[in-house]
């Protein structure tokens, strides 16, 4: 049943991902033909029923939307927020030239300046969904630049730059409808959040939407809602900044699966989803998590 | 004739332990399956379930008590445990048992604990 298997910590990797996917009764799963926006709408009003008393905006807030003497050291946090160097290392990387000359400015619109809201964005000639942190660095390549890791470091702290001068933007990423390959990158990614898999058998949704608000020991579960608003994020644990890929990673091993490359097409699928339901929402980040 | 003496009382104990394993675990065997439960590495059931005498527990799931009233048959609490998402597709706990998280005597040394909540 598992494939190959691997002790750690107690637990059997599992290497290969269950084929079990599920299809939870919740409604906006249930219609086969429901497309994006149907998915989002049925996505806000499942969390407005569940939780009447938390605003909209909040759900940008993760977890503590929900846990109030987390949202209280969190608030505190911000008077220094640990992020804030990385946003002036991000900025001087981003304005030193490179080698030939030109700039991260010449690779993106707007000069990069506020342009977070519009990824990731289906590249219809290249079929495939490009983030963010995918941009930064086929810049770096066309530049002949060498590439940079995805999930800390150097890229993030661009990507913590470019997010900080979009602040306050809506976050508008589009599946065009008349696009089969889009539509079929952003099922694939749907998809990939509704499926079980690891040995703890979870999917994406079991933790994020069944279980938002509740505890798993001390760590209060956060909403699917709002999950792309404030990347890239500093955690304490990680004691530094780290992409929303790098988090996909860590949820993955969470339940003992393998985690999967940051920027695979699988991860940018999945972003491409997961982004697409924060669509209306006020970019914030980068911020802070415990 | 010692030996005969000791020989008869362990056949006597040991055709009589099942029966005794089944009504009453021990004591020792109730302390294993706690620890099993509480361990993280094990079965970390406190993640998810208030337990009583544990420490941080989560709430993602129901407190675990009464559990002979919820359970009545302790074949339907293994079952649980084995395999949760029989009884619940949409489950939202591990499947010890199916996907090999706890071994068989992890299970029912844990089912015992769990039983005697
Ligand atoms: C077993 C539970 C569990 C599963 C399954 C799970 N996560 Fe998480 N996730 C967590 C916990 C715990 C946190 C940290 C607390 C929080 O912010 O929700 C977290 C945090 C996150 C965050 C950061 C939230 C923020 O506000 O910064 C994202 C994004 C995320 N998870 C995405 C995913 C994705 C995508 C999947 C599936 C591949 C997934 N999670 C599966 C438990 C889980
Ligand atoms: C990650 C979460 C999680 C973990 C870990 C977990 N459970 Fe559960 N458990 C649940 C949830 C959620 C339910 C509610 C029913 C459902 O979703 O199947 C549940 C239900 C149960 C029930 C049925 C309760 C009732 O009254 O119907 C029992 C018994 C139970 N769990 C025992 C355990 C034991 C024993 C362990 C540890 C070996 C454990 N659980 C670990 C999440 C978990």
């Amino acid at each position: 049943m598992s494939g190959r298997t691997e002790r750690t910590m107690g637990y059997r990797v599992i290497k290969k991902i269950l084929p079990l996917s599920i299809f939870i009764g919740l409604t906006f799963a249930a219609s086969a033909m429901a497309g994006p926006e149907e998915d989002r709408l049925a996505i806000v009003k499942y969390y407005a029923e569940r939780f009447p008393d938390v605003p909209l905006q909040e759900f940008a807030n993760g977890l503590y939307a929900f846990d109030e003497d987390a949202r209280e050291q969190w608030i505190e946090m911000e008077d220094f927020p640990p992020y804030e160097i990385a946003i002036e290392d991000g900025q001087a990387l981003f304005e030193a030239p490179f080698a030939n000359g030109k700039s991260y400015a010449d690779c993106f619109a707007n000069g990069g300046i506020g342009v977070r809201q519009d990824y990731p964005y289906f590249d219809t000639d290249a079929g495939e969904v490009m983030t963010l942190e995918l941009m930064i660095n086929r810049c770096r390549e066309s530049n002949g630049e060498e590439l940079l890791p995805y999930q800390i470091g150097d890229l993030a702290a661009i990507s913590a730059y470019m997010a900080y001068t979009s602040r306050g933007n809506t976050i508008n990423v589009k599946v065009p409808q008349d696009n089969p390959a889009a539509v079929a990158a952003y099922e694939t990614g749907k998809q990939y959040y509704y499926t079980r898999r690891g040995q703890l058998n979870f999917a994406c949704i079991s933790c994020h939407l069944q279980s938002a608000g509740l505890k798993l020991r001390a760590d209060r579960l956060s909403s699917s809602l709002g999950h792309a608003t404030h990347w890239p994020v500093y955690r304490s644990k990680w004691g530094e900044i780290g992409t929303l890929q790098k988090r996909f990673a860590e949820c993955n091993v969470q339940v003992f699966s393998k985690p999967l490359e940051a920027q695979s097409i699988e991860y940018r699928n999945l972003e491409y989803f997961l982004t697409y339901m924060s669509n209306g929402f006020e970019l914030n980040g980068p911020a802070t998590r415990r | 004739m010692r030996k005969i003496l000791t020989l008869s009382l362990l056949v006597f104990f040991t055709s009589v332990q099942p029966g005794l394993a089944d009504d009453a675990p021990t004591a020792e065997a109730l302390e294993r399956g706690k620890a099993i439960a509480f361990t993280r590495a094990k079965g970390n059931c406190l993640a998810c379930h208030l337990i009583q005498g544990g420490e941080l527990a989560g709430n993602y799931g129901p407190p675990l008590l009464l559990m002979k009233t919820r359970f009545p048959d302790r074949a339907d609490l293994r079952a649980q445990i084995w395999d949760a998402s029989v009884r619940e597709p949409t489950t939202r706990m591990p499947p010890y048992g199916r996907h090999r998280i706890l071994t068989e005597d992890e299970i029912d040394l844990l089912v015992d604990f769990i039983h005697s909540l």
